[in-house]
């Protein structure tokens, strides 16, 4: 299991869409590619931007299929962010 | 067009008034009497008795003067009593210039954001963790405006290719319980981003794409690429919209311009929005945005982002529906 902190990458307001990519890149990918799940834990995020979410976890839907959802967890996420993320992986998995 | 007189030679310069009043719903008039006509020099006149701009237009003086040498800006002696305003938004010391205004007293310290340049990530992060927090504003006015900054801003940094990054300013009006925010470049517009993956003949036309959910320049693949999705503009002309405020680009010979006036129903295509549109001004090489948030209307957040989840899949599903082939019966 690896659990990736996103406030200390990016502090409360999740907008740096180059720290997403690097996130993506470089800790999410080979986590689930060596087989492990992923918990991102959005504790003390106050907000995200839907650039910033696309970013992080449009890519994965893409390579992996939507199957991949089910390898990743998303802790603490307030109502807000919750619902960018829906929104994310709503438009991912009508488009593919 | 001004001719200014000078020893062997003749030159026109790039002209902009700025007059007694210009917000985002009577902008129209100062956009059609800006001339570009030569991008070397800049001549500024203004009312001779008051002056209130929405923060869009002192965004677009300073992204036009600031390539301009400061000598080659001639700025007229500004008479208004209210023109201290734009030396307190910055906007003298952002082209170099002399304002020739007396500043009689001090001024109260204002909710207002000066005119900044930004011109990548880091400035950008910056700017939204300590320059937003000046206006003093409460947690849940504060999302909606560090969103649209950062999604505009962002939206400058990646497509845009301007030398000059974004100009932004931003002004909390009391009486009214609004912020104002504008966000200029002179990069490349919205047509040619946009026709790297669309058709669009107009500049009008490729403001419209642009607004679509979904569309991007980057690429004409369903869900955009691993780092675009082409939601940014949905998403803010989305919050203005669902607040009853102003929204307004303004890129190549277009403006489009969302009212204030009509339901709150959300349309995933601009034009079926109440909104008013022009392809007749002169040309900015670049994109201008101004918005309004109305701070005491503000719809929560959280409602804002289920409409737009509904709203998009929506789109999502008919613009699927509607490359689905039909089977041919003979």
């Amino acid at each position: 299991m690896k659990i990736i902190n996103i406030f200390r990458r990016v502090g409360s307001f999740a907008e740096n869409k180059d720290i997403a990519r690097d996130i993506r890149i470089k800790e999410i990918m080979p986590a689930i590619e060596s087989g492990k799940n992923v918990i991102l834990d959005f504790s003390n995020i106050d907000a995200a931007t839907q650039s910033f979410m696309h970013a992080l976890i449009s890519d994965l839907i893409r390579k992996y299929g939507n199957e991949i959802l089910d390898q990743i967890n998303f802790k603490s996420c307030n109502e807000n962010v919750q619902k960018i993320i829906m929104i994310v992986t709503d438009y991912m998995q009508e488009g593919i | 067009m001004t001719i200014i007189a000078n020893p062997g030679k003749i030159t026109a310069n790039m002209k902009i008034h700025l007059p007694n009043s210009a917000f985002i719903g009577n902008i129209d008039p100062f956009l059609k009497n800006i001339d570009f006509s030569d991008n070397q020099k800049l001549e500024i006149t203004a009312n001779q008795n008051w002056i209130a701009v929405h923060p869009v237009v002192l965004s677009m003086v300073a992204a036009l003067g600031f390539p301009v040498k400061p000598k080659n800006i001639i700025c007229k002696t500004l008479t208004a009593k209210s023109a201290h305003y734009l030396q307190r938004m910055g906007l003298f010391k952002f082209l170099g210039t002399e304002s020739g205004i007396n500043v009689e007293e001090h001024e109260p310290a204002g909710r207002f954001i000066p005119l900044t340049q930004i011109k990548n990530s880091e400035e950008l992060s910056y700017f939204i963790k300590e320059i937003i927090p000046l206006l003093h504003l409460q947690p849940f006015q504060v999302d909606p405006i560090r969103y649209v900054v950062s999604e505009l801003v962002r939206n400058v940094i990646e497509h845009a290719a301007s030398q000059t990054g974004a100009i932004v300013s931003a002004q909390y009006y009391k009486k009214s319980n609004r912020i104002a925010i504008g966000i200029v470049d002179t990069g490349l517009g919205i047509k040619k981003t946009i026709n790297q993956s669309y058709v669009a003949n107009t500049h009008l036309e490729a403001i419209r794409l642009a607004l679509i959910p979904g569309i991007t320049g980057t690429t004409k693949r369903e869900g955009g690429t691993e780092y675009n999705a082409g939601a940014g503009l949905f998403f803010i002309k989305t919050i203005a919209k669902v607040n009853h405020d102003f929204f307004m680009i303004y890129s190549g010979n277009a403006l489009y311009k969302l009212l204030k006036t009509g339901s709150s129903k959300l349309h995933a295509d601009p034009f079926d929005d109440n909104h008013s549109k022009s392809d007749s001004l002169p040309l900015w090489n670049g994109t201008v945005v101004g918005v309004d948030i109305s701070l005491s209307e503000t719809k929560e957040f959280s409602e804002l982002l289920d409409l737009i989840r509904d709203v998009y899949s929506k789109t999502i599903k008919e613009r699927r529906k509607a490359r689905y082939k039909k089977p041919k019966f003979i």
